[in-house]
């Protein structure tokens, strides 16, 4: 049962993912988007990060979802323009399913059974478990993160800002 | 509740580079708010290199404290120390020699000398990391700095192409770097360079995922190096930004990401190191290759030094390959010397290139010795240092990596490596023919001389580099002491 669930939310997250590229229009990349956090949060949740589904839900899906859409809006961005393909547009597609490819087969051929994916072993991805992690042992870097956000909010002032004087 | 849950005072006392750094940062911030016209606004160079000051002495201090912080997430031992007084430095010669360039663009002070202080803390925070989500952590912090820095100018064109190429292949590089992380987790069950070590030392994991994980991450260090093949975005980025940024940019990250890469390869990798010898090996060559050769057809000053860049890269990866105690001290030694040399050649550049970075092409410099004999004669110590002269840093820099590449039996890469920086002379002496002997032209006819700040940048990075090049014995002692084993 786990192992067909998964299959199906895979195949719906790889499938919206390759949608996300092809399409032409931004607020339907955006959309495909959607689909894939979803799917992936069904995932997280098959593999036992209850948190992890949650936050994929409520921050990506929901509220980043929501500024992108915002964003697209008021650029009101339309249909994107399609130049003349170079021989990179070409060779890239070939050259990327020879990688997913090597990785398939090294997964498959090299990764002892034993080491597969148990589905319901993982018990520790509820929010307990993972706020005692994230403020004993995972401390600094939680603190250290809130740095990284100011830096980025610093940047996105200094390049948005109206003039320069 | 572990024991360990509250970090000690000592811990603290370990991580007050960092904290210092961030509160100068925020500090100056807050003052941008409050500070209204210009000459209030000139505190803000002075204050940041002082907040640089108070953390070089910091991390010194802490240095005679080794040993983790943090649950094990910072390891503050000798290794640590050397680059984040070596970044901290960088930090203060690239504020001074950006003070008059700022000026003389009219560009709001607050934000850069924020952002600087902010990348410094990036890097002190990888160099000490000894956990694969702190490095990536501070990776970032480093990296969006850079590439805000790098499009300062926001309505100069090449600015802004310079920053959204850095960016977006950037991105796409930590990317690939996350990934090798999450395979790492998935093969040993830990993040923690130390754990991965024992793991792949004892455990059954297959070592042929191990290699592959370990060379997803080098695709994103390597991007941060400007390795081969991944060094496409430098040339356009040195290119565009401001020159003092460039400046920054070639020596501060790239040292940074160069320490990541020893530990985490030397440390966490260790065992599986037969595995990536060979790609190492593969692309220090190339690196060196592209980096050289491309060099030899450039005609703007920032594009060549960039190329440079790469090829300089190229010899450190050559350190690495060798992956001993000398190698790593090897590397440390060179980039302390390729620091100076680079920062004052920047310095120079920038000083030259004046308002609007109108004099870039390498013809421009025709005559300089004529009209500035003093600048003119500092461009030629560092030139001479990055093609490795002797009584300059370089010349020891080349010598030691070298030697440590021929102790690990690198005896190819060691030729190749002495032909490629006989290739490289060609195109740093073109310059100095140029500067030297050529007549001057309109570019040199309205130079005023240098301002006070920049001028102490030159000099003191003249001095580094001619200090390090007479009298190498005491950084090296340092490096041989710290290095990693």
């Amino acid at each position: 049962m786990d192992a067909l669930l998964f299959m199906i939310f895979a195949a719906i997250a790889v499938v919206c993912g390759i949608n996300l590229v092809v399409q032409t229009h931004p607020i339907s990349s955006a959309l495909s988007l959607v689909g894939v956090m979803g799917a992936l949060a069904a995932l997280y949740l098959l593999l036992g990060g209850e948190f992890i589904a949650a936050a994929q839900l409520v921050v990506y899906a929901g509220a980043i979802m929501v500024l992108f859409i915002f964003v697209i809006m008021l650029l009101n961005a339309g249909t994107e323009a399609r130049g003349r393909r170079s021989w990179a547009h070409y060779a890239g597609v070939p050259l990327l399913l020879l990688l997913f490819g090597l990785i398939a087969c090294l997964i498959t051929r090299r990764m002892p059974a034993s080491e597969n994916v148990v589905f319901g072993q993982f018990t520790k991805g509820g929010p307990l478990d993972i706020g005692r992690a994230l403020f004993t042992t995972y401390l600094l870097p939680f603190e250290v993160t809130s740095v990284l956000i100011l830096v980025a909010i610093l940047g996105a002032i200094v390049l948005a800002r109206k003039e320069i004087d | 509740m572990p024991a360990n849950a509250f970090p000690t005072s000592a811990e603290y006392l370990r991580f007050l580079p960092e904290i210092i750094l961030t509160l100068g940062g925020v500090v100056i911030m807050l003052l941008e708010a409050v500070f209204t016209n210009d000459d209030q606004r000139k505190i803000f160079g002075p204050l940041s290199i002082v907040a640089l000051f108070a953390a070089l002495l910091a991390s010194i201090s802490a240095a005679g404290d080794p040993g983790a912080a943090f649950s094990n997430m910072l390891v503050i031992d000798g290794f640590a120390s050397f680059f984040r007084a070596l970044v901290i430095g960088i930090g203060v010669l690239a504020i001074l020699g950006s003070t008059g360039y700022l000026r003389q663009e009219r560009m709001p002070g607050g934000e850069y000398h924020a952002l600087i202080l902010f990348s410094i803390l990036g890097q002190c925070v990888m160099v000490s990391a000894n956990e694969l989500i702190m490095i990536f952590i501070g990776l970032e912090i480093s990296s969006i700095a850079s590439y805000v820095l790098a499009g300062y100018l926001r309505d100069d064109p090449r600015n802004n192409e310079s920053a959204l190429k850095y960016f977006l292949l950037g991105s796409f590089a930590t990317a690939f770097l996350l990934y090798g992380v999450a395979w790492i987790y998935g093969l040993t069950g830990s993040t923690n360079l130390d754990q991965i070590r024992g793991a792949l030392q004892t455990s059954a994991a297959p070592l042929v995922m191990a290699g592959a994980a370990a060379a997803f991450m080098f695709v994103g260090f390597g991007f941060k190096i400007s390795a081969a093949p991944f060094q496409i975005w430098a040339p356009d980025v040195y290119q565009g930004a401001p020159a003092p940024v460039s400046g920054f940019l070639s020596v501060g990250p790239k040292a940074a990401a160069f320490a990541i890469l020893l530990r985490v390869f030397m440390t966490a990798f260790g065992p599986i190191a037969d595995r990536w010898e060979p790609m190492v090996w593969g692309c220090a060559l190339a690196t060196m290759m592209v980096g050289n050769f491309a060099a030899l057809q450039q005609s703007n000053i920032k594009r060549m030094l960039a190329y440079s860049s790469i090829a300089h890269a190229g010899y450190v990866l050559v350190a690495v390959t060798a992956h001993s105690e000398t190698g790593s001290a090897a590397a440390m030694f060179y980039l302390a010397a390729y620091a100076f040399t680079n920062l004052g050649a920047f310095a120079v550049v920038t000083y030259f290139s004046r308002k609007g970075e109108k004099y870039v092409a390498i013809d421009d410099f025709a005559g300089l010795s004529q009209r500035q004999p003093a600048m003119a004669a500092m461009l030629t110590i560092f030139l001479l240092s990055l093609i490795g002269v002797p009584l300059t840093a370089g010349f020891f820099g080349k010598f030691y990596i070298f030697k440590a590449a021929l102790d690990a039996n690198l005896t190819w890469l060691t030729v190749l490596g002495l032909l490629n920086s006989a290739v490289a002379a060609y195109y740093y002496l073109r310059l100095l023919v140029v500067m030297y002997f050529k007549d001057p032209g309109d570019s040199v006819e309205n130079l005023e001389p240098a301002g006070l700040s920049l001028q102490i940048a030159v000099y003191a990075s003249a001095f580094g580099t001619l200090l390090l090049g007479i009298f190498p014995g005491w950084v090296l002692d340092i490096a041989t002491k710290s290095a990693l084993k």
